[in-house]
């Protein structure tokens, strides 16, 4: 009755449409900017793209030895290391408070942080240009009711980085929050009674009974929260094109710059650099959460 | 009951804090010029116009670029549905060879930065003659790994007995995925839908170097070229414009809200 022949049939139909996308749209540019990635290819070659020469290493080790591209390095941690455990806690402390704090409203409240995730970045730069900027910003005039005279934010060198962290995580901490929230809810309550009945206080029943009880969902957003830090683009994209003097431009920018500049090559060994870290990374975080 | 208010005011404040930028978006958009360089800033509008949009709907072209993007978003939506809930089932419930090795392919392209597979993708487009076309616009995004990855779970789910009824009747595979199992995953396919809407709609890079001609922009694009061009010192233009761009997708995300923080928590995935 259960025939495997015609199964297999059937699924090859089922899977036939996907195999065909993905091998053109994905699979084939993957290997093609491995290919790419070791060839001097440039955007004079676009229409010959298998005409062109191997050079070895040679775009690797000019990325490597590239002054900006070690800015962009460097930018590039300096976002993560910042950005994902700020982004983290921000999200933690709502799904905190929404969950054990406030009963009325949550749905209000919920979607309202999660408002910023799905807004175009496009239409959230046009709004923050302006909550940044030096004179009629918002920012500013709120520092200026305290009598602080804030910033040009996004023209500082200084003050341009943490302008974008303050937006990224701003715009992102309604995905991780949904997540923590999904994961509260899955702690039962007993857990919580019991600490009480122990005479721990609520700081104390967090630290050592409900995060660690968070573990796998702390993993899981800190995975996927850091691949997406590590790709850091669209803030710097609109908001800054990664200046002042590169002090915003990070590896995801300079890869796109590189291909504005028409040197394809160089581009995808860059994205594959930073492809190598972000494996190695979410491997290393894998390693360090996972449960014991 | 004493100690809650205090919790609500910190809730409220996060509120503001998230919200208010929306708000003096919205604001903005209704007012002049003049008053949008006010120092200090206004925050009601003080003489409301809707010349902004009037603007932006009469001299620029955006009843053009809102149709593209609705278009793209809703081609792309339906290629998803389709397309990751067929393998989606295949990868959960058939027997094949090669399934897993197709499952573990579909997980690691998960981890694939946008930046590896831009370059190739772009010179691939170009050299297909799709480069400024709706083709080339929608053609990347009909799958996704994420769409497979969420059809598959959900497709686990389902008992395995339901198919066997359906073989006992005569019911062919396919008319097993189609009639019996596919109606089962409605509230997968919403959320699938949704966020692949949401993701289409704002989708911004890749538009932004496929469509050459302004008659194929979509609204990010539109927008970002506003914001850069000669039209970059029209704030209340790009107000309006940014509002143009939110809103749908709002109205869309608060009808449906339910299904896509569902989803998300189920996922995991933004």
């Amino acid at each position: 009755m259960r025939s495997l022949r015609r199964e297999t049939a059937a699924a090859w139909i089922l899977v036939l449409p996907f195999v065909a996308l993905f091998l053109a749209f994905t699979a084939g540019p993957v290997l093609g900017s491995l290919g790419m990635s070791f060839t001097d290819i440039k955007q004079r070659d676009l229409r010959t793209p298998f005409a062109v020469n191997g050079v070895g290493f040679d775009n690797y080790l000019k990325a490597l030895s590239d002054e900006t591209f070690r800015q962009a390095a460097f930018n590039t941690a300096y976002f993560v290391v910042i950005g994902v455990p700020l982004t983290l806690a921000v999200a933690l402390a709502a799904a905190v408070l929404l969950d054990r704090g406030v009963k009325r409203f949550q749905a209000l409240f919920k979607v309202g942080y999660y408002l910023p995730v799905v807004t175009s970045i496009v239409a959230i730069a046009v709004i923050w240009r302006f909550v940044l900027s030096p004179d009629a910003g918002l920012v500013n005039t709120v520092l200026g009711w305290v009598g602080i005279d804030g910033p040009n934010w996004l023209a500082s060198k200084t003050w341009a980085m943490p302008s974008l962290i303050a937006m990224a995580v701003w715009r992102n901490f309604g995905s991780a929050m949904i997540i923590f929230l999904a994961g509260l809810q899955g702690i039962p309550q007993t857990v919580e009674e019991a600490g009480q009945i122990d005479g721990a206080g609520p700081w104390q029943r967090f630290r050592y009974l409900i995060l660690p009880l968070l573990r796998p969902t702390l993993l899981f957003t800190s995975v996927t929260t850091g691949i997406g830090y590590l790709q850091f683009f669209e803030e710097p994209f609109v908001m800054t094109q990664g200046g002042p003097l590169n002090s915003t431009v990070s590896v995801s920018m300079y890869t796109y710059q590189q291909f504005g500049f028409g040197n394809y090559g160089l581009a995808t060994s860059m994205s594959y650099l930073l492809f190598v870290v972000i494996a190695v990374i979410t491997f290393i975080q894998f390693r360090l959460l996972r449960e014991k | 009951m004493r100690r809650t208010w205090w919790i609500y005011l910190i809730a409220v404040l996060g509120l503001v804090a998230v919200a208010a930028p929306f708000v003096w978006m919205l604001l903005g958009s209704f007012k002049t010029q003049g008053e949008l360089l006010r120092v200090p800033p206004t925050w009601l509008p003080q003489a409301p116009t809707t010349q902004n949009y009037d603007d932006l709907f009469n001299k620029a072209n955006f009843p053009r670029y809102f149709l593209n993007s609705t278009l793209v978003a809703l081609v792309v939506t339906a290629g998803n549905l389709a397309f990751c809930s067929m393998i989606g089932y295949a990868l959960a419930k058939l027997r094949f060879k090669g399934r897993n090795a197709l499952f573990v392919l579909v997980l690691a392209t998960l981890m694939v930065p946008g930046m590896v597979t831009f370059v190739p993708l772009f010179v691939f487009v170009t050299n297909a003659g799709l480069a400024n076309s709706y083709p080339g616009l929608i053609l990347p995004f009909l799958v996704s790994p994420f769409g497979v990855f969420l059809m598959r779970q959900f497709f686990s789910g389902l008992p395995d007995d339901l198919m066997d009824a359906g073989r006992v009747d005569g019911t062919s595979e396919l008319g097993i995925f189609a009639r019996i199992m596919l109606p089962l995953t409605r509230p997968a396919l919403a959320t699938l839908g949704i966020l692949t809407f949401l993701g289409s709609w704002n989708n911004f890079l890749w538009p932004l170097v496929i469509a050459q001609t302004e008659d194929k922009y979509t609204l990010p694009v539109a927008l970002a070229l506003y914001s850069t061009g000669q039209n970059a010192q029209n704030f209340g233009l790009l107000m309006a414009g940014a509002v143009v761009v939110v809103v749908p997708v709002l109205v869309m995300f608060l009808v449906f809200q339910r299904h896509v923080t569902k989803g998300i928590a189920i996922t995991g995935l933004k």
